[in-house]
């Protein structure tokens, strides 16, 4: 049942993943993401991390690529020959790129070693719940929280002068 | 395993007969009240006091034809309405719509499922259903549909935050994501200590505003504002396609009146629980009937926001508020304890 259910998700998310890429309409291709991102939650829930897989749905498909789809809207984005098309030359530095690309992926998965799965558990206490994920952020990783979470109001900050100057 | 697997198929069946006969009636329950409050009869002709009406319009809207438009981006305009609903009848497997009951010599939980994370599923699913909404808008091709779906994507993006902040004043004070165990916390005082009640009133005001706007209730209702938009985002629908943004609409708002019952007014709790389980179901029905009744209320009541009031009111007064509100609980329950 689990690896049926598995099979399914990771085919649709790598079938979504290419679609990203092989459409022209840059809103399909945003689409395509959201499925993707949709998929890989579904593959977190039954790795049993129910809250990351949560947060990945609010997070990306129900925010940030809801911004992405508003823009896309709101731009209408013309039809016109990709950059790509313009700059002949790009194509056969793809060709290398993509070599070094694949290289990497492969000595990546040679260095990941199989890991265990956290037994099936109920409790709250369990691997991946609310509970756990909460209790090793503000204890263990405490300081690089807040200093993450520094780093994004920086940016915030940044942002916010950027889109301010051109109104005085 | 089967036995789990068939008992989770016929809630779902239940849930999902019951919710679909409750939206339909929730048309007529509109329409009804409206004619009430604008004192006129409204739909009384077909069955007693109009009680087949809902038969009869989805009859006529079958046989209706059904139009794609020419310049329409024909894939998504198929799959949109289906956006909208799939999230919004997603959300009732979370619902706990009573304690448990003993049927057939086996105990019943009254809810599909419930799991850790639960109120981060029910708002996970109310902040992908804005790309029914937006892609209906965009892939009509039609200027107010357009107009309609960007109207949606900004208000539903802004109103989440506020929704989102507002139910974590009810965190703090249960403890839990999980809608059965925040439930069960609001059990105490013979039933009626609710969030609404103990440390809530603010949160739930924050929440019950920013549910109306996430399901594009009036005075929120810009997104097919009728006076300027025609009807909106789903201008282009017709048949069954129209009917599906209608019943999703309907969903979200029964789903908001559920929400809103589990969180802020105790959910299925009330006084005599304990000893008869199934007067549980009847609390919980009746107050989310209640609820359903004063969004409709509220809609023949209140006229609709100008667009940047709305943007305003959204970031300027009930975000600041949803934080005021952390602050207030968490200190509060810091002194407490």
């Amino acid at each position: 049942m689990e690896k049926t259910l598995f099979i399914i998700f990771a085919v649709v998310s790598v079938a979504a993943a290419l679609n990203i890429l092989l459409q022209r309409n840059p809103l399909h291709s945003a689409l395509s993401l959201v499925g993707t991102l949709i998929t890989l939650s579904a593959l977190y829930v039954m790795l049993r991390a129910q809250f990351i897989a949560a947060i990945q749905i609010i997070v990306y498909a129900g925010a940030i690529m809801v911004l992405f789809v508003f823009v896309i809207m709101l731009l209408n984005a013309p039809k016109e020959a990709s950059y790509i098309e313009k700059h002949k030359a790009l194509r056969f530095l793809a060709i290398p790129l993509a070599g070094l690309l694949i290289a990497e992926a492969f000595y990546v998965i040679r260095l990941v070693k199989p890991i265990e799965m956290p037994a099936a558990d109920d409790s709250a206490q369990a691997v991946g719940t609310t509970f756990s994920v909460g209790t090793k952020l503000f204890t263990d990783y405490l300081l690089p929280f807040e200093v993450t979470s520094v780093l994004i109001l920086m940016a915030i900050v940044g942002a916010m002068v950027l889109a301010r100057r051109g109104e005085d | 395993m089967t036995d789990l697997l068939l008992e989770w198929t016929i809630k779902i069946a239940v849930i999902l007969g019951a919710l679909l006969t409750a939206v339909a009636y929730a048309v007529l329950l509109e329409r009804r009240i409206m004619a009430f409050i604008q004192l006129r009869r409204g739909p009384n002709r077909v069955g007693p006091f109009g009680l087949l009406q809902p038969a009869a319009d989805g009859l006529k809207l079958i046989f209706k034809e059904d139009i794609i438009p020419s310049q329409a981006s024909k894939l998504l305009y198929v799959i949109a309405p289906t956006f909208l609903l799939i999230p919004s009848l997603m959300i009732f497997i979370v619902i706990p719509f009573g304690s448990e009951i003993v049927l057939f010599g086996r105990k019943i939980a009254l809810q599909v499922t419930h799991f850790d994370v639960g109120l981060l599923y029910v708002l996970a699913l109310g902040s992908v259903s804005v790309y029914g909404i937006a892609l209906a808008g965009w892939s009509s091709n039609n200027k107010y549909s357009l107009m309609g779906g960007l109207r949606a994507s900004a208000q539903m993006i802004s109103y989440e935050l506020a929704l989102g902040l507002s139910v974590i004043g009810i965190l703090i004070q249960s403890g839990s994501l999980d809608l059965v165990e925040i439930v069960r916390s609001q059990g105490g005082w013979n039933g009626l200590q609710w969030n609404v009640f103990v440390s809530q009133p603010l949160g739930f005001l924050i929440f019950f505003i920013a549910a109306l706007a996430e399901a594009n209730r009036t005075p929120f209702d810009l997104p097919e504002a009728d006076s300027e938009l025609v009807a909106g985002y789903h201008t282009e629908y017709s048949s069954m396609k129209f009917v599906m943004f209608q019943m999703g609409e309907y969903c979200n708002l029964i789903a908001a009146a559920a929400i809103s019952t589990t969180l802020f007014w105790g959910g299925w709790m009330g006084p005599g629980v304990e000893a008869y389980p199934a007067l549980s179901l009847v609390y919980f029905t009746a107050k989310v009937f209640v609820f359903v009744f004063v969004f409709i209320w509220i809609r023949f009541t209140l006229p609709r926001f100008r667009y940047d009031q709305l943007m305003r009111f959204g970031w300027r007064v009930l975000l600041p508020l949803a934080i005021l509100n952390i602050i207030i609980t968490a200190t509060v329950k810091l002194l407490v304890s």
